[in-house]
């Protein structure tokens, strides 16, 4: 196992550097005043153009720039807002409004979305299984910002059930909603992928030699079907981490959430660009721990992966 | 076995000092063996996935959808006179459906109906040119990495790692934030196909590693053929299958993202007629004018909603495995 | 089929005792979109307690069906569709779901085919014994349950149980997987213990000790066995009765040493001459050279007896005069670098031999000897670290280019599993007019006439020329195969495990058909295999290998009458069939 997570943290270095690079490339390597491309129809004062030309050190060759980039990040420093707050201080306040929504959001699709994919695959072909492919297919097809439209219309406006827009310190009944609505793009997903990983763990040999062992259905459902077709799910997850950002930013924009997401969403609607890409920074560096988190997790569930040398 | 087994009639009742039973043989008989047992028609792996999508109604369902909106993108003339654009009157400001105007008109006046039409070749446009650019960086990158191996699939992964780990949506709302003057079909079908083409990459890999060890690849090789035509000719089509199912679900994946990219802001430019620019424009009247929002929205998922039915048919069709989890 | 049930009341014996397990007129048959298609039809057979039974017959035959039903494990779409299953008197066929999870493990136990993929690989293998012995009731409380656990597997033959409880089921070799499966069939003490080819995965060496476990095990605790396997020499070896069964029904039935001396239904006839394992032992019990025996095969066995082909290789090979060598191999050495290991793995270590022209030279080993790297070698599939290789005499690892080709030219192999050896979307035509277009022999009108020609020497119809490898059996794609290397006309095949997959009838025609092509092209063979008992039949040398080094080489009547090696008579003892007594 040391094996394993040494050499899972070894292989996140040239990714980190990678994709710090890559975002860093793409801002700074373009044609033009990057500073004022980052701006776009806005002008910006001149005081803050100075401020910001001595952030990213402008005057630097582009190399050197990206390290002195990189060594701010490993201090904690991802460089100023448009307001002239620093991005660290921002993450600070927002981030824990941003952890309770994501929770909450992962709590219900994988709740949610791995019952529903059970019985769905223990009951293949009937009217259960039937009507959950549909609705899954219909959720998939829904792009998040129609979802919370939807949502935001019949739940807040319509019915008055939930507030449209979420209120001061982020309550979590409040949060219910926004969590719904951002658990339900991947909700689909995990029940399809648990549906075909329960059908396929159900037809291997070795579910039939434990009804041979005189096993019965209730324990060799739980312990020897649904265990192992977590695993794949698990996986997806990771990879899924970086939709439910996407959607975060969505979500929390639309329903007025004060987290991180929404800050972002707050910055690309405002042109804000200096800000976008420390918040995109900050989100794929996110991105990158959790995938690693899971990866490691994923050796807990499966003892092959744990005792490759 | 001497001769003398031949003699004997078989069938006959054993003889009783023992419970020595043979079935009679015209009960029993005996077939040729391995006999040459052809059906009707050849069938491979695609002439088989075509059998089995043409009877599943769900395909034509998709494919009739799709063809529509094929027709709507490339002759909105064909569906709507009303121009898009520059007909637009404030006097018409969020009205209701009039005769001509059947779905009603956005805050700016314009014709909702004839918005949508003319948006729908923008998301095509999109999809196909995303799709295009993922398959094919997808394919050189897991063809290579998966074929070759070692040191190349070691440098090819991790690019494909590093690409893989900005989340496609995220990257294309920075390089269209910088690209601000340089806003169209392009530049965001580019923004978004650049970082999402390491899924396809990941799927052709792994396909690849399992198809270039099969035995038909090694006598290949004992014939002399050289390295790339084996790929060519014998790896790269046995794995493609995956990478085929994976890209209708792309097209959906990426007509999305420019959706949510123009619903940000950060997708294309005012200028072009697109579904998430309207829902962009729509969203604050949500709750006095509701169906300037809700229409985009249904055309664009009954699009994206489509594709990812015939996704789910191709998908089917070309996987036996996934045949057997219907 | 109910007039002559293979009852011994039927039979006028007196036997009073009630039978464990009795199937009477069993029909199974599986739901598909075309409707049910039966696999068992009409099967019956009898079992007494603290006896042994085998079921014998190809793969489709229904044996393992009729197995499985019996505990009612049949996949989702089959069913049983008539007929009674009568285990201590009670018609399982009747009983609830709930009362069969009572009999399962407790008073059937189950080994199944296997081991590789019949444990959880998420649970530890202390864990899946633990769940048996506790849902069976065998024993309670953690500590015992525990204790239980390592003496069942210290009986299946794990000597340290109690260390590698914790540990998982990868951490286990193929034979200690299968021990511990046994340990678990038997945990319980059962009345009857179902295995379904217990060993069929597992090497010949490995195989043997397992058996001769299981038979101790079963023995000492009383349990009858119902064992199913595709080998009819392992079946009359391992038990008292024997049940062949043929497309779903049981053609011949009674005490094994009977029916395999004495087979009467043409069938069991065709089995006995098809068997590797029964040819191998009748040619060693017959007191005649192979070359003096004067044997003819019967009508129903023609074209798959093992003994008129070895016979007919035999007589040729007497005739012939010594020839010069196709094949040289001096000191051939292949080491692989393993990452992360600190020492590089030998896969063969200093191997010499050399095969004369028109020979068939037989090398032989168990999983992992390195035989397939040798050929792979030979092939130039695979660089070469020490020695050389001589093809007619030229050292074939400088070659390259236009050489290289024309060493390709001279030496095709085939390859073992008939579903991988075939491009799936390349028609048959394609794939055997692909050496011709590769060396561009010929124009394309004679390619395609050469394609129908190669096509009639390994006795397939033109017309599967326009088809693809789906739509044939295993054998039929061997024959493309086998075509495909044919189609340059080379002077050496390297066959490795060529025939393994396939099963005895189709391997018996297939190994006529080499023997029938050696004739008349010439050829030289190389036959890589892990079966000694194909080897008497096909083979005129024998190299026997073991962890990378030849331990034996020699002809293949010395090798068999006279094995000078532990490891060769090790492997030839594993050979099943042994003690019966058989005619030529």
């Amino acid at each position: 196992m040391a094996g394993y997570i040494l050499r899972r943290l070894l292989q996140a270095i040239p990714v980190f550097f990678g994709t710090t690079f890559l975002i860093y490339f793409m801002v700074f390597a373009m044609p033009g005043d990057p500073i004022l491309a980052l701006f776009g129809d806005k002008t910006p004062s001149p005081a803050l153009v100075a401020q910001l030309r001595a952030q990213y050190h402008l005057d630097q060759p582009f190399i050197v720039q990206y390290f002195i980039y990189i060594g701010g990040i490993f201090q904690g420093n991802f460089g100023m807002s448009y307001s002239g707050q620093p991005v660290s201080e921002i993450l600070l306040r927002t981030f824990p409004v941003t952890l309770r929504l994501a929770v909450l959001a992962l709590f219900f699709e994988t709740v949610f979305g791995i019952l529903v994919g059970l019985i769905s695959g223990l009951r293949k072909g009937k009217l259960f299984d039937g009507s959950s492919l549909v609705v899954s297919l219909i959720l998939i097809s829904l792009p998040i910002f129609v979802i919370a439209f939807v949502a935001q219309y019949v739940f807040g406006v319509q019915l008055g059930w939930a507030r449209t827009t979420v209120g001061p310190g982020a309550p979590i009944q409040d949060l219910i909603l926004p969590a719904l609505v951002l658990a339900s793009i991947s909700f689909a997903q995990i029940v399809r992928l648990t549906r075909s990983s329960v059908i396929e763990t159900s037809s291997l040999d070795f579910v039939r030699t434990a009804y041979g062992k005189g096993l019965s259905r209730n324990r060799i459902v739980p312990v020897h079907i649904l265990r192992n077709s977590l695993i794949p799910v698990v996986t997806y997850l990771a990879t899924d981490f970086g939709v439910l950002l996407v959607g975060a930013t969505v979500t929390e924009g639309i329903f007025n959430v004060p987290g991180v997401g929404n800050t972002l969403y707050q910055a690309i609607i405002r042109s804000e660009g200096p800000t976008v890409v420390s918040f995109v920074t900050v989100m794929v560096l996110l991105y990158l721990v959790v995938n690693l988190i899971v990866d490691l997790l994923y050796g807990l569930l499966d003892p092959r992966i744990r005792y490759v040398k | 076995m001497s001769n003398d087994l031949t003699e004997r009639t078989v069938g006959e009742a054993s003889p009783p000092s023992s419970n020595h039973f043979v079935a009679p043989l015209e009960e029993t008989p005996l077939v040729a063996i391995d006999v040459v047992k052809v059906a009707e028609k050849p069938s491979n792996l695609w002439i088989d996935a075509w059998r089995d999508a043409r009877r599943r109604p769900i395909f034509w369902i998709s494919g009739a959808l799709i063809l529509l909106v094929c027709v709507v993108a490339l002759f909105p003339w064909l569906f709507t006179n009303v121009p898009p654009n520059n007909d637009c009157q404030l006097i018409n400001s969020n009205g209701g459906p009039t005769s001509g105007h059947i779905l009603g008109f956005t805050k700016q006046g314009c014709d909702v109906y004839s918005r949508i039409i003319n948006g729908t070749s923008t998301s095509l446009a999109v999809g196909i040119i995303v799709i295009v650019l993922t398959t094919f960086l997808g394919i050189i990158f897991g063809a290579f990495a998966g074929f070759y191996g070692g040191a190349t699939d070691a440098f090819l992964s991790r690019i494909g790692d590093i690409f893989f780990s900005i989340p496609y949506i995220l990257a294309a709302v920075v390089i269209m934030s910088v690209l601000v003057n340089y806003r169209s079909v392009w530049t965001i079908s580019l923004a978004i196909g650049l970082f999402a083409w390491p899924a396809t990459a990941r799927v052709l890999r792994a396909e690849i590693l399992r198809v270039k060890n099969s035995d038909f690849v090694m006598a290949s090789e004992a014939l002399g053929v050289s390295s790339l035509r084996i790929l060519l000719r014998h790896v790269l089509p046995n794995s493609i299958a995956p990478v085929i199912a994976i890209t209708t679900i792309s097209l959906a994946a990426a007509i999305v993202a420019e959706a949510t990219l123009s619903f940000l802001g950060v997708g294309l430019g005012s200028s072009i007629m697109s579904w998430g620019n309207d829902i962009n424009q729509a969203q604050r009247d949500l709750r006095t004018n509701p169906q300037t929002l809700i229409y985009p929205s249904l055309a664009l998922s009954i699009t994206v909603f489509a594709f990812i039915l015939m996704g789910e048919v191709i998908r089917d069709a070309l996987d036996p495995k996934a045949r057997a989890l219907r | 089929m109910s007039i002559t049930l293979p009852s011994s009341a039927a039979e006028g014996r007196t036997d009073d005792r009630v039978p464990l397990l009795q199937i009477n007129n069993l029909q199974v048959g599986f739901r598909t979109q075309t409707g049910l298609v039966p696999a068992v039809r009409g099967a019956s057979l009898t079992l007494h307690a603290g006896e042994t039974l085998a079921i014998v017959g190809e793969s489709g035959s229904g044996k393992s069906t009729t197995a499985h039903a019996i505990i009612s494990l049949l996949p989702g779409s089959g069913m049983v569709t008539g007929g009674e299953i009568l285990f201590e008197g009670r018609d399982l066929t009747k009983i609830s779901e709930k009362e069969m999870q009572d009999i399962r493990g407790k008073l059937i136990g189950f080994v199944p085919q296997d081991p590789m993929s019949n444990l959880n690989p998420v649970w530890s293998v202390g864990f899946q014994v633990q769940e048996a012995i506790k849902a069976n009731g065998i024993a309670k409380g953690k500590a015992d349950i525990k204790k239980h656990a390592v003496q069942v597997l210290k009986e299946a033959g794990l000597a340290d149980a109690d260390k590698r409880l914790k540990q998982f089921p990868h951490q286990f070799s193929g034979g200690m997987r299968q021990r511990v499966l046994i340990g678990i069939g038997l945990s319980s003490r059962p009345k009857l213990l179902i295995a379904d080819e217990p060993t069929s995965a597992l090497d010949v060496t490995v195989q043997r000790t397992i058996l001769d476990n299981l038979e101790k095990l079963t023995r000492e605790i009383g349990t009858a066995l119902l064992f199913i396997t595709h080998d009819l020499g392992l079946a009359a070896e391992r038990a008292e009765h024997l049940v062949v069964m043929y497309k779903g029904q049981v053609v011949e039935s009674g005490p094994s040493r009977e029916i395999l001396a004495n087979p009467l239904h043409p069938y069991t006839q065709r089995l006995v001459a098809a068997a590797p394992s029964l040819a191998s032992r009748r040619i060693q019990s017959s007191s005649h050279k192979l070359t003096e025996l004067d044997y003819k095969a019967t009508d129903v066995t023609e074209g798959l007896d093992l003994i008129e082909t070895a016979e007919a290789r035999a007589d040729l090979l007497a005739a012939a005069k010594p020839r010069e060598d196709a094949i040289v191999v001096e000191n051939l050495t292949k080491v692989y670098k393993i990452r992360g290991a600190k020492e590089p793995f030998t896969a063969v270590d200093d191997v010499s031999f050399s095969i004369q022209r028109g020979t068939t030279m037989a090398l032989v080993g168990e999983s992992g000897s390195g035989k397939s790297t040798v050929a792979k070698m030979l092939l130039r599939l695979e660089d070469v670290t020490h020695g050389e290789i001589r093809i007619n005499g030229i050292n074939t690892a400088p070659l390259k280019g236009k050489a290289l080709l024309s060493l390709r030219r001279k030496m095709q192999p085939v390859f073992q599993d008939p579903y991988g050896s075939l491009d799936p979307l390349r028609n048959i035509g394609n794939t055997i007019a692909e050496p011709l277009n590769t060396h561009k022999v010929g124009d394309k009108k004679a390619r395609r006439e050469r394609v129908f020609e190669l096509l009639e020497q390994v006795s397939l119809p033109q017309s599967l020329s326009s088809r693809y490898p789906n739509e044939l059996s295993g054998g039929q794609r061997q024959r493309v195969a086998i075509a495909r290397a044919l189609a340059l006309k080379p002077e050496i095949v390297i066959l490795d495990e060529a025939v393994s997959a396939l099963d005895v009838l189709v391997q018996a025609q297939i190994l006529q058909l080499l023997s029938d092509l050696q004739t008349e092209l010439d050829l030289t063979y190389l036959f890589i295999t892990h079966d000694l008992a194909v080897v008497r039949v096909i083979a005129d040398h024998v190299s026997v290998m073991q962890r990378g080094k030849i331990v034996e080489r020699a002809t293949t009547d010395e090798v068999f009458d006279n094995p000078q090696k532990e490891y060769t008579k090790e492997l030839l003892n594993a050979i099943p069939g042994a003690g019966i007594a058989l005619r030529v």
